[in-house]
């Protein structure tokens, strides 16, 4: 099903329970991240980007696997605005499509260690593929 | 006192001396935790998305088993406290979550958020009390400088989790002086150590361990402690900087109880005795879950898994 | 038999616009009673007024309603009008068909028909008016400020010099507030106390004037023109008129562990103190819960130094007891408390503090006499970073909704400040949006980053860790789009402000109204913005709202202005729209007592005659002064004895009845 730009934007403020406009532009997201270094777009740009109906970009960008879902943007946000929840909800626009699996069964030999804990795998997969 | 137990995947895997020595101290403190029957993987994340239901179900399954037998719910490692904990609260707030979910459950009685869920730690502070803690205590670990790992999953979101203050947490540090310790205040306790990105995004991992354990051992820390399987693994494989031993709670509240001798030395207390990819024949997909149970909530996970391991 | 006249506002197009008023005319005129319906463009002209006149003299109406705004707006002038034309001004009723139809409803039909409908509602209301005649009360020439800051001292002042007695109420052992704790001020940079202390020293010395510090008041009761207050001076334990203020009692306390609080906890003091050295009145007060004297019995140390004799340890509380015409709140504010802000450190680091700490470590007199350094080493700082908008602006409950006005100002002083004595500390400030609305205000923000170098970034801090001895700010620049983790030496915290949290306390004595952020309710936002809703009751300073010193020095004479236009009246009068007890029909229970507000009503054993019985009963008695027509006694009234004079039960049924037809 093809959807405008638009359209997504809606979708996602509605999986997310996001209301963008709450959002005072401050940068306390980002400047609590501790993934920004690794992100092309910004915590804090997720806010205004999915405001701005700017979707694309943000369904193209890395960021969505870089997200830690540690809730620190949702914890120091001074307006509720929860960026962590729109960052998610991008993420499974993209895994929810045929082929956006950024995690598949096959890699997951090389990446076992003898320690590696069940969850992480568990929780890989809920993360990264559907 | 008897509370229903989620031990969840990894504790009775490759995290089982966290599972035991709950258990263990559990005991000697004066409470049982037992374990809820036919319970399902928690899926180690919590569905922040509205439209997901189905994969909170299985937290569902775990809460109302706790509720039907009238008892609190018990959980230890901090993902499934996370998980179950929000969809406990989606439960009692979310009308349209509450609704669905039951739909799909059909429950006898529909549940509703009526569990009480706890983490390990919050029994110990809310209903035996750190002080008793402290009597009970035989072996105190006197002059060892701990550092109190959070991480992310046990403080935030605050308003639902209502563990402790998501900056300021004291909890882990009077569980440390409870059992004859010195607690190390850090920065960086509360800070994520990027443990759920930490399959995909070594480097990233990597330097958020090596700001965790550099601010503990800035602040005169000598080890850590977690609640978390997690963060244990990561905290130790992950990151070049100069390492702490990172141990369990639960690990060291035997101790100090006198039901183990020491804990153990780094490399002995990341090895346990848990399956090697050898013995469980490549990656056992049963390891997420009781060796006895049918099915998986996971769906396509363990058959993707599954594949792997015949393959491997 | 009333004859009624119905006058319709067309309001300009406020009104006409979406109310069809030819037809609220007609509809009217058709009203049992009615004898005159018209309409006109602007009721509350004076051509308006004309018309209405005229018509109460050429109908012989004997009761008017006017289908126009809020009764808030223009009853008075309809009042006047229909008094002037010889009517008793009881007699009018409002018809509110702008704010309550035309202004929330765009359907000409359905406002049309709203407007029907209110208009005879007010005329059924207006057949069972009584004439009502107004009393009068007397008016005390003594005004009460509560708070002895810059706000309240100024308000004293201005109403002393017009001539009126006023008592100043301060709880803690000075007046001076919050601005003698500053070091310079805004955009002037002129040092505070020296602006400060000479109005505190005239206040002091005013003939009209009397400070009561380390008081509080207690107990309110009365109304406007008339109020009653008991005020408790806290026992000093130290004889005023005996202390001549050497200070030596001070030196030789050998309790000197307390946290001081003017300092803000930066260091101690004794327990015996004054809490600083302008302080006035310059008479030390001895805290009893940390004084040994008190806490063992045993020490006594101060009444052996003192060479006038003045320490008494045997002082008791006392209440004074005054009636006041007018009450002006000035009880200004505090910064909240960072409990749950710890991202930033501040209960962790003693090297991040709040913006008035900063203010006593720059101040001569403060713990550090002056000198810019670290509470943790002392050492001085080679960096600094400010963190605005700390609680303030906030969607959450952690901190405050609002903006707190002062920040971006004080910041960009001290950063300047900085800059100017220090000039190799480097200065970062962290800012969300710079906002300077004031005259030379964003000329001296710009000064502070052009002329002293001070660094500014856009981008709220995330979190400030301490790390070795340094402080490590993490952060963004919005700008570059960048990350930045920068090592500091000081983190400063523009911390919200709040009003002062005795203010609740307060405002329920006073039954003045406080939003929720616990600022006080002015009566109208732009047209009555010193006065409380309660009559009587005036508001100076940031007790009503966020402001920096000149703008609390304007409202401080805008609200004594108001005073002495209440305290120059010889009487008021009073509204005559009060309860009243139905002797015969009150059963004695008590219940419109225990409602009342105001302590308007009593019982009384009064002999009655019921149907020619003659008895004596326990009925009810309204003070009519006191009541203030807020009806609650007669919901409470099982045997409907108690009825609102001008709003009788009768009446309000009549109105329901006519909406309901």
């Amino acid at each position: 099903m093809h959807r405008t730009e638009q359209e997504q934007a809606e979708l996602i403020k509605e999986i997310s329970g996001v209301n963008t406009k709450k959002c005072m532009k401050c940068g306390k997201c980002s400047a609590s991240c501790p993934a920004y270094e690794e992100m092309d777009i910004r915590p804090h740009q997720f806010v205004s980007y999915v405001q701005n109906a700017d979707v694309k970009a943000l369904l193209e960008s890395k960021s969505i696997w870089k997200c830690l879902s540690c809730f620190a943007c949702v914890e120091r946000c001074p307006r509720d605005v929860k960026p962590a929840k729109l960052i998610e909800a991008v993420r499974l626009m993209v895994i929810r499509e045929r082929g956006g699996n950024y995690l598949t069964p096959g890699e997951v030999p090389e990446l076992l260690d003898e320690e590696l804990p069940q969850q992480l795998l568990a929780s890989a997969f809920r993360k990264y593929s559907k | 006192m008897v509370y229903s137990y989620y031990p969840g995947c990894t504790l009775k895997n490759k995290a089982q001396d966290l599972d035991r020595y709950a258990r263990m101290s559990a005991e000697a403190l004066g409470f049982t935790l037992e374990e809820i029957e036919e319970w399902q993987c928690c899926g180690a994340v919590y569905p922040q998305a509205s439209d997901e239901i189905a994969t909170k179900l299985s937290a569902v399954r775990a809460l109302n088993d706790a509720k039907e037998k009238d008892r609190d719910l018990v959980t230890l490692c901090s993902a499934c406290h996370h998980v179950i904990k929000r969809v406990n609260d989606d439960m009692k707030n979310v009308e349209d979550i509450r609704t669905r979910a039951n739909n799909y459950l059909k429950l006898n009685t529909p549940y509703e958020g009526e569990t009480k869920v706890l983490h390990f730690l919050e029994v110990l502070r809310d209903r035996i009390g750190f002080d008793a803690v402290k009597e009970k205590v035989v072996n105190p670990l006197t002059g060892r400088k701990i550092g109190a790992y959070y991480g992310c999953l046990l403080l935030r979101p605050s308003g639902v989790m209502a563990f402790d203050d998501p900056e300021n947490p004291t909890i882990i540090e009077d569980f440390i002086r409870a059992i004859g310790a010195e607690p190390v205040v850090y920065p960086y306790r509360n800070e994520c150590c990027g443990g759920y990105i930490s399959l995909k995004e070594k480097a990233l991992a990597g330097n958020l361990v090596d700001q965790v354990m550099d601010s503990a051992a800035d602040k005169g820390a000598g080890e850590l402690i977690t609640a978390c399987p997690l963060c244990l693994y990561n905290l130790k494989n992950s990151g070049t900087s100069k390492k702490l031993p990172v141990h369990y709670i639960t690990e060291l509240l035997a101790e100090a109880l006198g039901l183990i001798m020491e804990s153990k030395t780094p490399q002995q207390a990341t090895g346990h005795q848990a399956c090697s990819s050898a013995s469980c024949g490549g990656f056992d997909p049963c390891g997420s879950r009781q060796m006895d149970m049918p099915a998986c909530p996971l769906g396509s996970l363990p058959a993707g898994i599954k594949e792997v391991g015949k393959g491997a | 038999m009333q004859r009624i006249g119905v006058f319709v506002c067309h309001c300009g197009t406020n009104i006409a616009a979406t109310v069809d008023v030819a037809r609220v005319v007609e509809a009217a005129a058709k009203e049992p009673g009615v004898v005159h319906a018209e309409d006109y463009q602007y009721m509350c002209s004076e051509a308006g007024q004309l018309k209405i006149r005229e018509a109460i003299k050429e109908k012989n109406l004997t009761g008017i309603v006017v289908c126009s705004c809020s009764p808030r707006m223009h009853e008075n002038t309809f009042r006047q009008a229909a008094e002037r034309a010889g009517i008793n001004p009881y007699m009018v009723e409002i018809a509110n068909i702008r704010e309550h139809c035309s202004w929330i409803h765009k359907d000409i039909e359905e406002a049309t028909e709203k407007a029907v409908i209110l208009a005879r509602a007010a005329i059924a209301k207006v057949t069972l008016n009584a004439p009502l005649q107004s009393g009068t009360s007397r008016v005390v020439k003594r005004a009460l400020v509560i708070g002895g800051g810059i706000a309240g001292i100024q308000t004293a002042l201005d109403i002393a010099d017009a001539g009126y007695e006023v008592d100043i109420v301060e709880k803690t052992p000075s007046i001076g507030g919050r601005m003698s704790q500053l070091d310079k001020t805004f955009p002037t940079l002129d040092c505070s106390a020296c602006i400060l202390t000479p109005k505190m020293v005239e206040a002091a010395a005013h003939e009209k004037i009397t400070i009561y510090t380390y008081s509080e008041v207690e107990k309110v009761s009365g109304f406007v023109g008339d109020f009653q207050v008991d005020i408790r001076k806290k026992a000093r334990s130290v004889d005023m008129s005996k202390c001549t203020g050497c200070g030596v009692c001070q030196e030789k306390c050998p309790s000197k562990k307390t946290p001081n609080e003017f300092n803000r906890g930066l260091n101690t003091r004794s327990a015996i103190y004054t809490p600083f050295a302008q302080a006035i009145p310059n008479v030390p007060v001895i805290d009893r819960e940390n004084c040994i004297k008190f806490k063992t019995g045993k020490c006594g140390v101060c009444s052996k130094v003192c060479q006038a004799g003045a320490i008494d340890y045997e002082q008791k509380d006392e209440i004074v007891t005054q009636n006041y015409g007018a009450i002006v709140v000035a009880t200004g504010f505090d910064t909240i408390k960072l409990d749950k802000f710890d991202e930033y450190s501040y209960s962790t680091s003693p090297d991040v503090i709040t913006s008035l700490e900063l203010e006593r470590i720059m101040n001569a007199a403060g713990p550090t006499k002056g000198h810019l350094e670290r509470m943790s080493d002392h050492k001085p700082p080679k960096s600094m970073v400010f963190i605005q908008c700390v609680g303030s602006r906030c969607a959450d409950k952690r901190g405050k909704s609002y903006c707190s006005k002062i920040c971006c100002m004080y910041t960009a002083k001290h950063a300047m400040l900085i800059r100017d004595k220090y000039p190799g500390v480097e200065v970062t400030v962290f800012y969300i949006d710079v906002r300077t609305p004031g005259k030379n205000f964003d000329e001296f923000y710009r000064r502070a980053v052009e002329e002293y170098g001070v660094n500014y970034i856009k981008g709220q801090v995330g979190k400030v860790a301490e790390k070795g001895d340094k402080l490590l700010v993490q952060g963004v620049d919005l700008i570059d789009n960048k990350r930045i983790l920068m090592e500091t030496d000081m983190v400063v915290l523009a911390t919200a402000i709040e009003p002062n949290p005795d203010v609740r306390k307060i405002a329920t004595m006073l039954t003045a109204s406080i939003d929720t952020n616990n600022f006080l309710t002015e009566s109208h936002a732009k047209l009555r913005p010193v006065e409380s809703p309660t009559a009587g009751i005036f508001l100076s300073g940031v007790c009503q709202g966020p402001k920096d010193i000149p703008e609390t020095v304007a409202q401080a004479g805008a609200a004594a202005v108001k005073v002495v236009g209440l305290l120059a009246k010889d009487h008021l009068v009073t509204n005559p729209c009060v309860a009243k007890s139905d002797e015969l029909l009150c059963n004695g229970c008590s219940s419109c007592e225990k409602v009342c507000p105001y302590g308007a009503i009593s019982y009384e054993e009064r002999e009655v005659n019921d149907h020619g019985i003659r008895e004596t009963r326990r009925v009810a008695n309204v003070n009519s002064a006191l009541c203030q027509g807020c009806g609650a006694c007669t919901v409470a009234c099982p045997s409907g004895a108690m009825d609102l004079q001008g709003f009788s039960n009768r009446q309000i049924l009549a109105e329901v009845d006519a909406i309901c037809k």
